[in-house]
């Protein structure tokens, strides 16, 4: 026994030795390497990345703004949900953007941005995300990098298959990943089959404001639409969707819906229903949908319900929709730069499997069909196959493109990024990532010109990449140089919340526009004061209205009396600074929302209900100058039934 | 005497550079304002380099008691000036048109020279008294007072050309466009004197 354990432990000291020594060689090399790799991601301090990432925040209902290469965050832009940091969804001037035919929703899940685009190209001015659980897709404008317009669509539920726009932004495409019954109704769950509807919407985006307007919506058969791409170049014209569930269960969906071989992947003609709807075709359809649009000259966001919608039966449009059957459940739906492939990343197959546009065509010519669904045709497999990646990994999710002829497609299950060439359909290099990445961005990748040189996978688990910090952690982000035959992993780096898609852009091409305060003489709020002889305090009934000014370093008003116990104060504060970087913040304690923070130029309006007699003190909680701790003022709060006159000063005693 | 006359009219004429162009300078550069704040100064008033750079100056100045930049209409000198300009522009043509046809001497051109420089070193000396008293005339009740390590209050006069540093400052004062075009034609009328005399040598 003895002589056992002696041998056991000399094993484990030669073991042990030749581990440390493979861990050492190897360390060296990741060393040379890793110098090499951090010249290629280093900004010195000062200078600016070349590349902008927007990144979606997933359950954090927000968009992440990121730069290339160093994976510094730059700002978390509040889409759809509430952001106490600045007070947005809780300023008065900002509820309205939160606001649903539910009512006002604290939160969502964000998932797809895309940045507007010209002639194919990314424009860079604006850009949209939608909301998944309570259907929504926002603007944000990337002047001002807020949101200025969030849109509810009807008769959709998770809202996943969303925000792709068309090439010149002419429609900004919504597709719905659950079935429902449309109109709602109450009924039973079985009878889902042939019953619920998918509805793809597509909304307009105008062109010199970017103002959204649902233009019709498709009611589709109820599968799950799980993803999309706009057609471009020679596809221009066409949108392609991903199904899953065409099994149309209702329950325990990760078996029932994966039985079918092939699922599809949804042709629609928008250019053809856009024309039936111009011609009067489709009908209107009653609904409850609110849209939310920010007026940047009154710095407050309005909610009109919209009561509805233009449905389109398709049909009722001969030659508008096919579908393309694609092996097992397809996730990502991918259109190459040049619009001819349509990969179809199907989750549960071996193969990635690649159709082509031409050949689409050429078979709708000649009214090749396999069969029907729901009265829309259904194409041939091998008709309009192009070709398909043989064993390329487990798991493809989704594929973005370098503009050289090359695609990446990410792997979930084997966690890798795959390189391979399209029309070769060859596997040029794999990576692995870490871990299980989901999806991946290309600057441009999602569009007719790719920037090429980075690509970053945005990855599910984390786990031991970073010090640990208990059992909740941000996921992460790997960033690879693309610019060689092979990828090179760079950097990694943590992302706030989940991210799932990403859109990136040349800094050049939006850092000149962007906006560095709101000019005062726009600003049209009607409870603004831009001056000292406009600051005032009204009362009107129990609502006391206070005009209230800030620059550095003091409010006017600093000195209020007359409120009293059971008033709803409202404090519209305008930052008179019209220089960069000026903003102050505004607290008062107490207050059951959260603190303002205004930007130079703009005003915003925090409600306080004070519970409590007494001298309650409020400030700026923007560092603003060397006389911040010095921006503060008390407001005198008397009981309910006494008589204080009111009253407000600053720079003198209050009389 | 022809050309030293056109000379002399052209040289007159860059005066007027000053009605579009700023005559000096001022720009105010610190670790917080990589793009540096920055007032113009035309002889009709001071303005910005950027929209709200007065603004932004005088927000910053009165931390430390100064007064705030002044108006166009707070200062003689923004109504006397372009009439003073416009005034030696149109003497400096007549002179030259004169000189042209023959009917005045090239002396003129230098009495015209010598004129303009004694209103102009005359100009320079009121626009420095005014920076002394923009930079020195504090209020008692600044909220920033530093004095110099002999307890003396500070001082924050801009140069009047060149580079100094004020405080967290860095204040670079030189002309500007319509400074070098007034420099320019006063060398103008110089050369113009010169061909003149040289002209009228040779005969």
């Amino acid at each position: 026994m003895k002589k056992i354990i002696t041998s056991t432990i000399a094993l484990v000291a030669i073991l042990a030795s030749f581990t440390s020594c493979n861990n050492s060689s190897k360390s060296s090399n990741s060393g040379a390497l890793s110098s090499n790799n951090a010249e290629k991601v280093y900004i010195a301090p000062g200078e600016h990345d070349s590349h902008y990432a927007f990144i979606s925040g997933g359950y954090s209902g927000n968009l992440t703004v990121y730069g290339l290469p160093s994976g510094r965050m730059f700002k978390e832009i509040p889409v759809f949900s509430q952001f106490p940091t600045n007070g947005y969804g809780y300023s008065e001037e900002t509820k309205p953007m939160l606001e649903t035919s539910f009512g006002p929703i604290p939160w969502d899940d964000s998932h797809h941005p895309d940045i507007s685009q010209t002639n194919g190209e990314l424009d860079g001015r604006w850009i949209f995300i939608n909301g998944n659980n309570t259907p929504r897709i926002a603007r944000v404008g990337l002047r001002s990098f807020e949101t200025e317009e969030i849109i509810e669509i009807p008769n959709s539920a998770g809202n996943h298959s969303s925000s792709f726009i068309t090439e010149n932004t002419e429609y900004v495409v919504a597709g719905t990943r659950f079935s429902v019954p449309v109109p709602q109704r109450d009924m039973p769950i079985k009878d889902y089959k042939g019953n619920f509807k998918g509805a793809l919407t597509f909304i307009s985006v105008d062109p010199e404001h970017g103002h959204m307007d649902i233009k019709f919506q498709i009611l589709m058969p109820g599968f799950n639409y799980d993803l999309s791409h706009p057609g471009r170049g020679k596809s221009h014209g066409w949108f392609f969707f991903t199904t899953y569930n065409t099994e149309e269960a209702s329950t325990l969906l990760e078996v029932n819906a994966s039985q079918n071989d092939k699922d599809f992947i949804a042709a629609i003609n928008w250019k053809k229903i856009e024309e039936y709807v111009n011609n009067g075709g489709g009908k209107m359809m009653p609904a409850n949908y609110a849209h939310n649009l920010m007026d940047e000259s009154t710095h407050t966001a309005t909610t009109t319900m919209k009561k509805e919608v233009r449905v389109v039966n398709p049909i009722d449009v001969p030659g508008a929709v096919y579908f393309l059957p694609t092996p097992k459940s397809p996730h990502g739906c991918d259109v190459d730069p040049s619009g001819e492939y349509i990969v179809g990343n199907g989750k549960l197959s071996a193969n990635l499997t690649v159709h082509s546009f031409t050949k689409m065509l050429d078979a709708i010519e000649k009214e090749k069909f396999a069969g029907e669904a729901y009265g829309i045709p259904i194409l041939n497999f091998e008709d309009v196959l192009a070709g398909s990646v043989e064993q390329p990994g487990l798991g493809p999710l989704h594929t973005e493109f370098d503009g050289q002829g090359n695609a990446y497609t990410t792997f979930f299950i084997s966690s890798e990024v795959v390189k391979w060439k399209l029309g070769t359909w060859e596997v040029i290099d794999r990576k692995p990532t870490y871990y299980s990445v989901g999806h991946l961005t290309i600057p441009g990748g999602n569009s007719a010109k790719p920037f090429g040189k980075y690509m970053f996978a945005m990855n599910k688990i984390t786990k031991d990449r970073y010090l640990p910090v208990g059992p909740e952690m941000e996921h992460s982000a790997q960033l690879y140089d693309i610019s060689g035959e092979k990828m090179e992993l760079l950097l990694d780096f943590p992302t706030h919340g989940e991210p799932h898609y990403a859109a990136a852009i040349p800094a050049e091409i939006i850092k000149e526009n962007s906006l560095k305060f709101y000019k005062l003489a726009n600003n049209k709020h009607p409870y603004k004061a831009t001056n000292d002889e406009e600051t005032r305090v009204e009362r009107d009934g129990k609502n006391v209205h206070v005009y209230m000014t800030m620059i550095r370093s003091h409010f006017s008003p600093d000195n209020i009396e007359g409120v009293k116990v059971g008033d709803k104060v409202f404090f519209h504060i305008t930052n008179l600074e019209q220089d960069f970087d000026v903003p102050h913040g505004f607290a008062v304690i107490g207050a059951n929302n959260a603190e303002l923070l205004i930007a130079p130029g703009q005003t915003r309006t925090l409600t306080w209900e004070p519970k409590q007699v007494g001298v309650w003190p409020f400030y700026c909680t923007d560092f603003c100058s060397a006389l911040h701790q010095e921006m503060q003022g008390y407001i005198r709060v008397s009981a309910e039934n006494s008589d204080t006159p009111l009253k407000w000063s600053m720079g003198e005693d209050i009389e | 005497m022809k050309k030293a006359g056109i000379i002399m009219i052209v040289g007159s004429l860059l005066l007027l550079g000053l009605f579009k162009f700023p005559l000096w300078n001022i720009m105010l550069g610190a670790p917080q304002y990589p793009d540096p704040l920055g007032m113009n100064i035309h002889i009709t008033g001071i303005q910005g380099v950027q929209e709200f750079d007065l603004q932004n100056i005088d927000g910053l100045n009165h931390y430390i008691g100064m007064k705030t930049i002044p108006k166009a209409e707070e200062m003689w000198e923004f109504s006397v000036f372009p009439k003073v300009i416009l005034a030696m522009s149109l003497l400096g043509v007549l002179i030259g048109v004169l000189g042209f046809v023959g009917k005045v001497s090239y002396k003129y051109f230098l009495g015209w020279f010598v004129l303009m420089s004694v209103l102009g070193i005359l100009g320079m000396y009121d626009f420095n008294n005014w920076l002394i008293d923009y930079g020195s005339n504090l209020d008692p009740n600044a909220i920033i007072k530093v004095t110099n390590p002999d307890g003396t209050p500070m001082s924050y006069k801009p140069p009047l050309i060149g580079y100094q540093k004020l405080l967290n400052f860095d204040v670079d004062s030189w002309p500007h466009i319509g400074g070098y075009l007034m420099f320019l034609g006063m060398t103008l009328t110089l050369v113009a004197f010169w061909l003149g005399r040289k002209t009228s040598l040779k005969q």
